[in-house]
């Protein structure tokens, strides 16, 4: 049986990489004793792959990962079972049986929002600062920056890949693509956000909390959770 | 979740940084409200080697059994880290509560290998604790220092409060119970450290003299007062089945060196080789229950979510019950699918019947621990394993279907001729030899490997090769191009590999391993010349080292290449690690005859060991 678990990293374990986020549920599912279903061969391992990899530093109360269990018991015991074991900072927020078509989780990623807000320890508040310059920059008819990949530097137009920016709560809303096909990281926003201001970019100015993980056309996006059920 | 003590900025410009957050599984946490004694334990060097490391989790177990103490760790701050925190005045903290050190009244260090003893300054200035133990003031960090090193802790004297010497679950309440003392009056720290000199196992170094001859040697070591014993007598724990054991390890986040459960199954070894210190000072050998440890096990899995185990000890092929234990952790592998990860066993068909349901054949490779190439010199160093054992034993696992054989060797051991150094590559030209008379062409998959290598052979001290000089590293390298070619001379070369070590690094460790008090200067000129993590040969450069020896005029060669007099008063003479001198040194003249000496369970040769009443020494009477 597939599940497909959401959860929260946030705290401290901003701090560690995917790798480890997913060695860390190893762990626990085995504490919690569910009864995950294993590969087979020398070094077997459990049958769980994660939805969008995250990156050092940001927060998250949208991700998920994807598992296959031999047998379940219920999305409120096996919650309680795997929350009770894990540390301050992660904490799984739902689990749905996928449905029998359901696509791996990885596969169908097509969107995230995020919530840039102010780093503490910084003097300036540089998303209420930018907030100003949204308007001017999403009336352009492109927004123009250079995307670093392994081996070259290439100018992009990263407008179309913006779906919705807006002020929010003390900072920035933003929904951008996301996954394998199209992929917006929000730094990136940011620092468009920053030549439209004319102020230097720094990536400790801001802190950076996904909200929510999609799948689905952009005009039509839900949350991963939406292709099971709870059981 | 408390504040970190490092910024975002920090943290998102260094490797790692999970190394620094704490906040792991399984990590105690208490009220500091209620604490009298707050202990940092630390391993120095890198957090994933650290957390490796058994010893420490046994200890922060250990302390944070007592409710009037808070046990926390801490390890060397990586380069990038180090960088920073002189930059900008940051001091060292613990993980648990991110608590600078020098807030601490404790901060135990334990000393694994000579090469991070640069790193041992570093912990310490970076805590913000004075440097030299004369400089410490009460209400100052005491810094203790444990470990297999502090048999000869000399070198570091100058920067230790005290050390250790021995397994800590011992004596070590009641040093804390004489602090909660020391710490609630007007006792000085002087007075302190007096008292705790008369502990069992308490090293107090600044309370002993040493004088030299004139030739560089020890003229004598002498407490400087009268109530201060002349002996340290180190500790061994005889209850070896109640002893406490840490049943809820600290996972790590990010991969650890050794990231699995670890099962401690006996302590010491019974074989007596003699080049080997833990051999030798871990006396006697003791064994925990099969049954408890199979019990250990299954909680130790459960409380940590780890997906592997491995077994911990010198030897476990001498471990009694070993049979049932690999059938047991066999049965956590098919039915939990806990990987079991085998620590060199001897090489016989039960073993590898054993290693062939956990492992896979193809991928993984035997190994021989020969440490020599002739049978001459096993029989110097005592090491109980023929030539005939490892033909045999390859020749069964090659029948098992593996391919590879791996083969550890020393050179530079005391009466090694160029015989013996042709010995490595003609045993490595034998095994493959075995392979093809053994493996029919039809059912060959490729070809054999045979990788040999060896290491630079450092006398150690409470070993019989204490009084052993250690060969130039010009010598050395001479001897590793001798093998070298005699590898590229023979018949299957295609099928043999010879790798050796480093010689500058090893060099340093073996005039670290038997230094004296003269070194502490030293020490720190090469750390004020910005040595730490010396262990990493990417970090380390011999010519800071270079310097500082001619600097202090101190002559490398005194401590490594001399062989001491039968009569030479050692350094660590004022040490006393059950093993007698009387008994070493005669091991030192059968190395030399050529006569071996049989292990402990054969028949008792009287090392001393038995003087702690336990373990092997009593088997058989029992």
């Amino acid at each position: 049986m597939k599940l497909r678990i959401k959860y929260e990293k946030t705290g401290v374990l901003r701090f560690i990489g995917h790798l480890d986020v997913m060695r860390l549920f190893q762990k626990a599912i085995r504490r919690a004793k569910l009864d995950v279903a294993y590969s087979k061969g020398f070094s077997p391992h459990q049958i769980i792959s994660f939805a969008a990899p995250m990156p050092l530093g940001m927060t998250s109360e949208g991700e998920y990962f994807d598992g296959e269990f031999n047998t379940v018991t219920s999305t409120e015991d096996m919650m309680d079972r795997l929350n009770r074991t894990l540390p301050d900072g992660i904490k799984v927020h739902d689990i749905v049986l996928l449905n029998d078509n359901a696509k791996p989780s990885m596969a169908i990623v097509s969107a995230s929002d995020y919530y840039i807000y102010k780093n503490e320890e910084c003097e300036t508040d540089i998303p209420e600062v930018l907030k100003n310059y949204i308007e001017p920059m999403m009336n352009k008819t492109s927004v123009e920056i250079i995307k670093k990949t392994k081996s070259k530097e290439v100018m992009s137009d990263i407008k179309p890949l913006i779906y919705e920016i807006k002020p929010y709560k003390e900072g920035i809303y933003m929904l951008l693509a996301s996954g394998s096909k199209d992929n917006l990281k929000p730094e990136l926003v940011i620092e468009a956000l920053c030549n439209e201001a004319d102020i230097e970019y720094n990536r400790y100015d801001y802190m950076i909390h996904r909200i929510e993980t999609y799948m689905g056309e952009s005009k039509a996006l839900k949350p991963l959770s939406c292709d099971g059920k709870q059981f | 979740m408390g504040k970190l003590a490092l910024s975002e900025r920090i943290l998102m410009n260094i490797e790692k940084p999970a190394r620094y957050i704490g906040n792991e599984v399984n990590i105690v946490k208490k009220d500091i409200k209620d604490i009298d004694i707050r202990f940092a334990v630390c391993f120095p060097d890198v957090y994933e080697i650290g957390m490796s490391y058994l010893g420490i989790q046994i200890l922060y177990d250990f302390f944070n059994r007592r409710s009037d103490t808070y046990c926390e760790r801490v390890y060397s701050p990586w380069p990038d880290l180090d960088k920073i925190m002189r930059e900008e005045n940051i001091k060292l903290f613990s993980l648990e509560t991110q608590t600078p050190i020098s807030e601490f009244d404790w901060l135990g260090i334990t000393i694994q290998y000579e090469m991070c003893y640069t790193n041992i300054l570093q912990v310490i200035e970076l805590s913000g604790i004075p440097l030299y133990a004369k400089d410490r003031k009460k209400g100052d960090t005491f810094v203790i220092g444990g470990g297999p090193c502090s048999v000869n802790p000399e070198p570091l004297a100058d920067f230790f409060d005290m050390f250790y010497i021995g397994e800590g679950e011992v004596s070590y309440n009641e040093i804390l119970d004489l602090y909660k003392v020391y710490k609630a009056s007007d006792m000085t720290r002087e007075d302190f450290l007096r008292k705790a000199s008369c502990i069992p196992g308490v090293y107090v170094p600044s309370l002993y003299d040493v004088s030299y001859n004139e030739d560089g040697t020890v003229h004598a070591i002498n407490p400087i007062y009268d109530d201060v014993p002349k002996t340290i007598k180190w500790q061994a724990v005889t209850d070896f089945d109640n002893v406490p054991y840490p049943m809820k390890p600290v996972v790590p986040y990010i991969r650890a060196t050794q990231d699995r459960v670890t099962l401690e199954i006996m302590r010491g070894c019974i074989r007596g080789c003699r080049f080997c210190q833990a051999g030798m000072i871990y006396r006697p050998t003791r064994q925990k229950n099969v049954e408890m440890l199979k019990e250990y096990a299954r909680i130790m899995l459960d409380n940590t979510g780890y997906e592997e185990i491995s077994l911990s000890s010198l030897s476990s092929s001498d471990y009694e019950e070993l049979d049932e234990l690999l059938t047991f952790l066999i049965e956590l592998r098919d039915n939990d699918h806990i990987n079991v990860s085998l620590p060199s066993l001897r090489i016989d068909a039960f073993s590898l019947d054993v290693m062939s349901k956990v492992q896979d054949i193809k991928k993984s490779s035997l190994t021989f621990a020969a440490e020599a190439g002739t049978q001459r010199l096993r029989d110097v160093i005592n090491k109980g394993i023929t030539e005939e054992n490892i033909i045999k034993g390859s020749h069964d696992a090659f029948l098992g279907g593996w391919d590879k054989v791996k083969l550890y060797f020393m050179m530079g051991l005391p009466t090694e001729t160029d015989e013996d150094l042709l010995g490595i590559a003609e045993l490595a030209e034998k095994i493959s030899e075995e392979y093809f008379d053994t493996v029919p062409k039809e059912k060959r998959n490729g070809r054999v490997m045979i990788n040999a290598s060896s290491s630079y052979f450092v006398p150690k001290p409470f070993t019989p090769f204490q009084w052993a000089p250690m060969i130039t590293p010009e010598e050395y390298i001479r001897r590793a191009y001798f093998v070298k070619d005699a590898f590229a001379r023979q018949r299957n070369k295609k099928s043999l590999k010879f790798q050796y070590h480093d010689a500058e690094i090893t060099v340093l460790e073996g005039v670290l391993a038997r230094g004296d008090r003269r070194l502490g200067k030293v020490l720190y000129d090469v750390y004020k010349k910005g040595a730490i993590y010396d262990a990493w040969t990417e970090f380390f450069n011999m010519n800071r080292y270079k310097e500082a020896f001619d600097e202090n005029d101190v002559d490398i060669n005194f401590y490594v290449t001399r062989e001491r007099a039968d009569d030479e008063i050692f350094p660590w003479e004022h040490l006393d690690v059950g093993v007698s001198r009387r008994f070493l040194l005669n091991e030192w003249h059968n190395a030399k005859a050529g006569v071996v000496t049989p292990n402990c369970r054969q028949k008792c040769s009287g090392c001393g060991a038995a003087v702690y009443k336990g373990g092997v020494c009593f088997e058989a009477k029992n």
